[in-house]
């Protein structure tokens, strides 16, 4: 029977690529092993191995096609005496082929699974229209682009504007960034700019932080902030300490960015969001952008910062496209909160991939006639309490939603700040809801347990709201 | 386990591929034994003085003096051109000297006043000076080798000519980051000395009990970077390895490790009374090495200065740093307001 071969996933959360080329024509002989084809995605490209021997006998999906579903079946295999006219006749078992040489980490893409509510589905609900943000003039022409090309352009403006800003970290050149942010960087500013470094973290954030002393703006990327955890000695008592023990003479203008938080099924060691971690310290700015526009602006604004900003992306929003405004040079303050959505019933504070909660539960909520203000964070630290506590005296309500651990968290300082000074205002406790108390599980089932979840947070506004 | 006799390793002077050994002390001019004489003697008289304010309750906290080790400053300022960069760890009022900060201002540091370099805000072991390229007093062990492989990064950057001397002990050359820096500086060929200070103790434990390789000069032979042993106890000894340290770095052959045999005659710390050596061991490098006493042999030997002439100098220093104690115990506390600045810019 003809063995259909199918789109296979580049990573676990993978939901669809291109594909881009074949290398076998309809007719070639295939032995197991050999490269039939390549496919990418946003961020790598890989070459497609058979799994199976026999005849290569329809190409099903033509080379140059995008957008091709995981287990879609691209081709028909077959074997020993088959012909063509046996194709009809192709069933399962079909194999997905092996995923071979894959050109960046199978690291996840969407984690759409994981965080689906585990209440009523939203597809149904209305889209939630992002309010307007006051730093875009009106009218401005907004284009879609990903946080991942966000960040990319955030950079490289900003070392075409300024020649002491460079990037260094592993895999940030040639590799053209294990993520795929610094993609093209190296080819346009080559490699005195863009700097590859040895597998030391704790080593290169020390240079990065020296180099910054002696005047320089570097961007130091960390493959993910889990690895950080190896140099923040370098990017606590020197990076954000200096500034003050100098008495003012001496800082290190340098931002530290990279993935934080869960990602996808990389379990305890390679998920664990560090916002708290970072905004208890003093000297420090802590940013993570949610939209694609405000990890631009911001990723420019941090870069020109004179201080120390950690700059926290998430690799799930990495693919996601948002619009962003078409400006020569768009800058946003960094500090400043953005009002996500207005409305007057509950407030939502988020940050990060937390937002994708939020938005989620606000659909929903919508239908059911709750009116949810949502505010998006994007710094953690200086922190935007004025815009907390002016939408908390409008609304008397506060959900703050996160995927950090619980104790200690960002949402238990917003808490505690709010209920010094809005504490008159409030008809109902402030909810935190973060992840679970918890090391990160490897298994599907207890990660999406271990994460916020969309019923979470339309629980937690129903019993604010005392509906 | 075979007990069989290892041999131990022959002092080698060179790495055997770089072709660098110790050079030959350095020859010096009446001048030049006349400024290491005046500027070591600084460095100790500024440092019993400290003693003496910590003593009196003056200074708080932690206060390590660099008394016995002031050749190795000394000598290396001696070979610096204007904008090479100096980075150290916490002992170090005696760096800061050499690079020429004010005494007024290191001594009010001490003392935690308005007046301190770091407007009293950093202390004894965190003072910085942009304007004389002195990157600090880092209290972190190890931490300013990875800080000062950044400062030669920006040097590389700049293709500045200027040179990163990163000092750092024989107990911070056990930490994981000086490797990591190592291997980064000789991939990218930083114009970076690493000077290792080893006094023989990471504060009370010698270098034998904490140390595999108790030859530091071999400490970068896994990364290709060549070292020399120098006495760090010879102030023309130490010059002679500054110069062909400092040429090495900017002819663009990468770092290059210098380690300084020395000694401190204090304890770790002021808190620290060293019973982890004998008061012999100590007598004996006081009189036979004492980096101060042998260049005064020498000047006066040479009849270059008299011993009337030494002690005119001897008064000369002794009125600065009475003058910088003076200034430090009255100058006025940080304005409270102070709590709040210079934490973001």
């Amino acid at each position: 029977m003809p063995i259909e071969i199918l789109m296979p996933a580049l990573s676990p959360t993978m939901e669809e690529g291109n594909l881009s080329k074949w290398l076998k024509n309809e007719g070639d002989k295939v032995v197991a092993g050999d490269v039939i084809a390549e496919i990418e995605t946003d961020k790598a490209t890989m070459e497609v191995e058979a799994v199976d021997e026999g005849t290569l006998g329809k190409i099903l999906i033509a080379a140059g096609t995008e957008g091709v579903k995981v287990n879609t079946p691209i081709a028909v295999l077959l074997q020993d005496g088959e012909s063509a006219g046996d194709i009809g006749k192709a069933a399962a078992p079909a194999k997905v082929e092996a995923p071979a040489k894959a050109e960046a980490p199978a690291a996840a893409e969407d984690k759409a699974e994981a965080t689906k509510p585990a209440a009523a589905p939203v597809a149904a609900a209305p889209k939630t229209e992002i309010a307007a943000d006051p730093d875009i003039p009106a009218g401005t022409e907004m284009v879609s682009t990903t946080v991942r090309e966000a960040l990319r352009d955030a950079m490289a403006e900003e070392m075409r504007r300024d020649g002491d800003v460079f990037v260094m970290g592993e895999e940030v050149a040639e590799y053209q960034g294990a993520y795929k942010i610094t993609q093209g960087l190296l080819q346009e500013f080559g490699p005195r700019r863009v700097v590859d470094t040895p597998i030391t973290e704790h080593g290169f954030a020390g240079v990065g932080v020296g180099a910054a002393m002696a005047g320089l703006k570097p961007i130091v990327e960390f493959m993910t902030f889990n690895f950080a955890m190896q140099a923040i000695d370098q990017i606590i008592n020197s990076a954000a300490k200096t500034l003050y023990m100098s008495g003012g003479q001496m800082g290190a203008p340098i931002v530290f960015r990279g993935p934080n938080g869960a990602a996808a099924r990389v379990a305890a060691q390679h998920s664990q969001c560090y916002a708290a971690w970072y905004s208890h310290i003093p000297g420090l700015k802590v940013v993570m952008p949610y939209t694609a526009a405000d990890a631009k602006g911001l990723l420019k604004a941090a870069i020109r910062d004179p201080n120390p900003v950690i700059f926290l992306e998430n690799e799930i929003l990495y693919g996601q496209s948002f619009d962003v405004p078409k400006l020569d040079d768009f800058v946003l303050p960094i500090g400043k909160a953005r009002i996500h959505k207005t409305g007057k019933d509950v407030t939502i504070v988020s940050f990060g991939i937390g937002m994708t909660y939020a938005v989620k539960a606000e659909a929903e909520l919508r239908g059911m006639g709750i009116d949810v203000e949502i505010i998006d964070l994007r710094t953690i630290r200086p922190l935007d309490l004025d815009t907390i506590v002016a939408s908390v005296k409008k609304t008397n309500r506060l959900i703050v939603v996160e995927e950090g651990y619980p104790q200690s968290s960002v949402g238990d300082h917003i808490a505690n700040q709010v209920s010094q000074r809005a504490f008159d205002f409030l008809d109902a406790p402030v909810i935190t809801i973060a992840g679970k108390d918890v090391p990160m599980p490897y298994a599907a089932n207890l990660e999406k347990l271990a994460l916020p979840n969309v019923g979470e947070v339309i629980e937690a506004v129903k019993a604010v709201t005392y509906r | 386990m075979a007990t069989a006799a290892r041999k131990a390793p022959a002092k080698s002077k060179s790495d055997g591929k770089s072709g660098l050994s110790a050079p030959k002390p350095a020859e010096f001019t009446k001048d030049e034994e006349l400024a290491a004489y005046r500027h070591m003697l600084l460095i100790r008289r500024f440092e019993e003085k400290a003693g003496q304010l910590y003593g009196m309750g003056f200074i708080g906290g932690f206060c390590h003096l660099y008394i016995g080790q002031e050749a190795v400053v000394t000598g290396m300022k001696m070979a610096l051109i204007d904008g090479d960069q100096m980075i150290t760890a916490y002992r170090d009022h005696g760096h800061m000297l050499a690079m020429e900060l004010s005494p007024r201002g290191v001594m009010a540091e001490l003392t935690g006043r308005r007046g301190g370099l770091s407007r009293g805000k950093g202390g004894s072991m965190h003072m910085f000076s942009k304007e004389k390229h002195f990157y600090g007093g880092h209290g972190i062990v190890g931490a300013q080798v990875s800080l000062g492989t950044g400062l030669a990064f920006a040097n590389r950057y700049r293709d500045n000519n200027n040179v990163s001397l990163t000092y750092f002990g024989d107990g911070a050359a056990n930490q994981g980051q000086v490797y990591e820096s190592f291997n980064m500086a000789s991939l990218w060929k930083l114009p970076v000395i690493y000077i290792i200070e080893n006094n023989r103790y990471a504060m009370g434990t010698s270098v034998s009990r904490s140390s595999a390789e108790t030859d530091f000069s071999h400490r970068g032979a896994s990364f290709k970077i060549p070292g020399i042993q120098v006495d760090g106890m010879d102030v023309r000894a130490v010059k002679a390895a500054g110069d062909l340290a400092t040429e090495w770095c900017r002819a663009g052959n990468g770092p290059l490790i210098l380690e300084m045999q020395t000694y401190r005659y204090r304890g770790h710390s002021m808190s620290d009374p060293a019973k982890y050596r004998s008061k012999e061991e100590v007598q004996k490098m006081r009189s036979e090495h004492d980096p101060i006493e042998q260049v005064k042999a020498r000047l006066i030997e040479k009849k270059w200065a008299t011993e009337d002439e030494l002690k005119t100098i001897d008064k000369e220093v002794r009125d600065i740093v009475a003058d910088a104690a003076e200034f430090a115990q009255n100058d006025a506390e940080p304005d409270p307001s102070e709590l709040w600045t210079d934490i973001v810019l």
